[in-house]
């Protein structure tokens, strides 16, 4: 006889087909991608259209590297560059910030910390067209101080750090610490961020992502000449938006790399995004 | 020798040398400045980079929104001019139709289908569990450009996919960015494609919060698997998905990259603006044309407001009905 429990949460083949079409749905476009990508130009407008891929992928790459307009290669460099030293920056200060939250005593620390976490709840847009304007002032339009300095720092990051601080760090640990005769940054560099480091890698999962991904503050502040690989992807596709085949070869290797991350460290980052909405 | 070393009275020349004190002194202040200061040092990158670049743009687009500012050059007070004057402006009433159609094309359906999954997904005895959320994630790992260029070749007139699908029932051939509900269409689903499974993680992690014996003593009860959802289910999840609502409406209300790319590029969204956003709005009032710098702020700040009216009534919106 089985439990009332077991009954309860067994699963019907009925639940398998359903989920089994969700992700049939969710990979479909990524198989198209590389279906048009390395289909040539003439094929891709047959009907019906093309269902499999071809093996024009060379071919379509190497005009994505040849077209000027794009500046393909740029806007990949650019695009590591930045999000490498944007993730760096919100681990480091996201943890040191996180650590002093959660296991330092100091005035003003609990305003402080309800100032960030308001902060998370304003849509950055809001301040668009004068961050804009003062780019300009800095001199640093189409420079990638413009798109890397207001994205050194995260409150979300900062939050995250602390949450996890305040319970994966015991106090008699930090106490110890001081008895040996250890700074306050020592204690960080050679304790917390140590017994911090499961957190750090999903924050830095996440934000290379983002980062990576982020599109309209790049758009605004870049030159066509000097793009990320989003930038760069969208003028290729207005540019050129008949040859299909180019763009989508383009948009292949622009998303390959997230996506071998995301094989790779998927468990942790789903793990990390469903821990997050439990406790916020 | 020995024992003149060991009788020997402690050498008054040697003193506790003369430094050490003033050292340990020294050090004690160190470590009094280390304890109480430090933690500001910590925290210092957060406040002077967000202060730079988040809060006082922010402030200043308030500012600039009672100007009639040109990025160039004038810019002279006008009071809330530019507020009054969106009232008036029939372009900031479009954006703001359009917005919202696609809100809802987007929003509705795809938290229905987020909560739809996550249920599913629910299961305690399923196999594959960790392939299946990954698979619904995957779109959310994807760029948005990426995903506007695909969807936008799908969505094409002579040889999409969806047209071709069109065909094979019978449908004439859609122009799928000529018209107004068509292409609100298109570009929920591109929100919904992304954004699916990363609902479905949250309302999942909700429900997983939700304690296993609740649903046993219903089972004992009687209780079909529909009452357990309509009855169990639903009322605990209200925080998450209250969660999940304001966030869906913040992404929402600023939805800029998807209209714009399916576009072409194009800021004014269409031909007739079928489905130019606020946020393109603000783009094209702000950026794109510089000597309406303060117009746009005032357009940025009504986002704003809208977000939060909206957010209030979908909050309220969701308590009550779950109650």
């Amino acid at each position: 006889m089985i439990s009332a429990s077991q009954r309860l949460w067994r699963t019907s083949p009925l639940t398998y087909v359903a989920l089994v079409l969700a992700a049939l749905l969710s990979i479909y476009p990524f198989y198209y991608m590389l279906v048009i990508g390395s289909r040539s130009l003439d094929s891709i407008n047959d009907v019906p259209p093309p269902l499999t891929p071809g093996n024009a992928f060379g071919d379509n790459f190497g005009r994505v590297l040849d077209n000027d307009a794009a500046n393909f290669l740029t806007g990949m460099m650019n695009s590591i560059i930045v999000s490498s030293v944007v993730t760096l920056s919100v681990v480091l200060t996201g943890s040191l910030a996180g650590f002093a939250f959660a296991k330092l005593r100091f005035r003003g620390s609990n305003a402080l910390l309800l100032a960030i976490i308001v902060t998370m709840m304003i849509p950055t847009q809001m301040g668009l067209i004068p961050l804009w304007g003062m780019m300009q002032d800095l001199r640093w339009y189409d420079t990638l101080y413009a798109v890397t300095v207001p994205f050194l720092v995260s409150a979300f990051g900062v939050f995250m750090m602390r949450q996890y601080a305040s319970q994966a760090i015991s106090d008699e640990l930090i106490e110890a610490g001081r008895v040996d005769g250890a700074s306050t940054f020592r204690i960080y560099w050679s304790i917390v961020l140590p017994a911090l480091r499961p957190a750090a890698g999903v924050l830095g999962l996440l934000t290379f992502m983002e980062t990576w991904n982020s599109f309209i503050w790049p758009y605004a502040i870049l030159t066509p000449e000097n793009p990320t690989l989003q930038v760069s992807l969208s003028f290729l596709s207005y540019a050129y938006y008949t040859d299909y085949s180019q763009v989508f070869a383009a948009t292949a290797i622009g998303t390959i790399p997230l996506v071998i991350v995301f094989l790779v460290f998927g468990r942790q980052i789903i793990g990390g995004i469903m821990e997050g909405a439990v406790k916020s | 020798m020995s024992l003149s070393a060991t009788t020997a009275p402690p050498s008054p020349a040697a003193p506790p040398s003369p430094d050490l004190p003033s050292r340990q002194r020294r050090g004690r202040l160190l470590n009094h400045l280390d304890v109480k200061y430090s933690p500001y040092l910590y925290i210092a990158p957060f406040f002077l980079i967000f202060g730079a670049f988040g809060l006082y743009p922010m402030v200043r687009t308030a500012w600039m929104s009672l100007h009639d500012w040109d990025m160039i050059g004038e810019h002279s007070f006008i009071g809330f001019d530019n507020y009054t004057r969106l009232f008036s402006d029939e372009y900031f009433w479009n954006a703001l139709v359009n917005t919202f159609g696609i809100f809802a094309l987007s929003t509705i359906p795809q938290l229905l289908l987020a909560l739809f999954l996550a249920n599913l997904l629910n299961r305690t005895f399923l196999r594959a569990k960790t392939f299946f959320r990954m698979a619904i994630f995957m779109p959310n790992v994807v760029s948005v450009a990426a995903v506007a260029i695909v969807f936008g070749m799908l969505f094409q007139r002579e040889f999409g996919l969806f047209n071709w699908l069109l065909g094979l029932v019978g449908v004439d051939p859609v122009d799928w960015d000529g018209q107004r509900w068509s292409s609100w269409f298109a570009i929920s689903s591109m929100v919904n494609w992304r954004w699916t499974g990363y609902n479905t993680l949250i309302l999942l992690a909700g429900m997983q919060a939700i304690p296993k014996d609740l649903y046993e003593a219903a089972e004992i009860d009687g209780a079909g698997p529909w009452r357990q959802f309509w009855q169990i289910t639903l009322p605990m999840l209200k925080p998450t998905f209250t969660f999940v609502v304001i966030l869906s409406t913040i992404g929402g209300m600023q939805l800029f990259t998807e209209p714009l790319l399916f576009a072409n590029g194009n800021i004014l969204g269409g031909s007739q603006r079928e489905f130019q956003t606020l946020a393109m709005y603000m783009y094209e009032m702000g950026i794109s044309n510089l000597n309406t710098a303060g117009y746009g702020a005032a357009v940025a700040w009504a986002i704003f407001m809208i977000i939060v009216v909206v957010s209030l009534f979908n909050f309220l919106l969701v308590r009550r009905s779950a109650k």
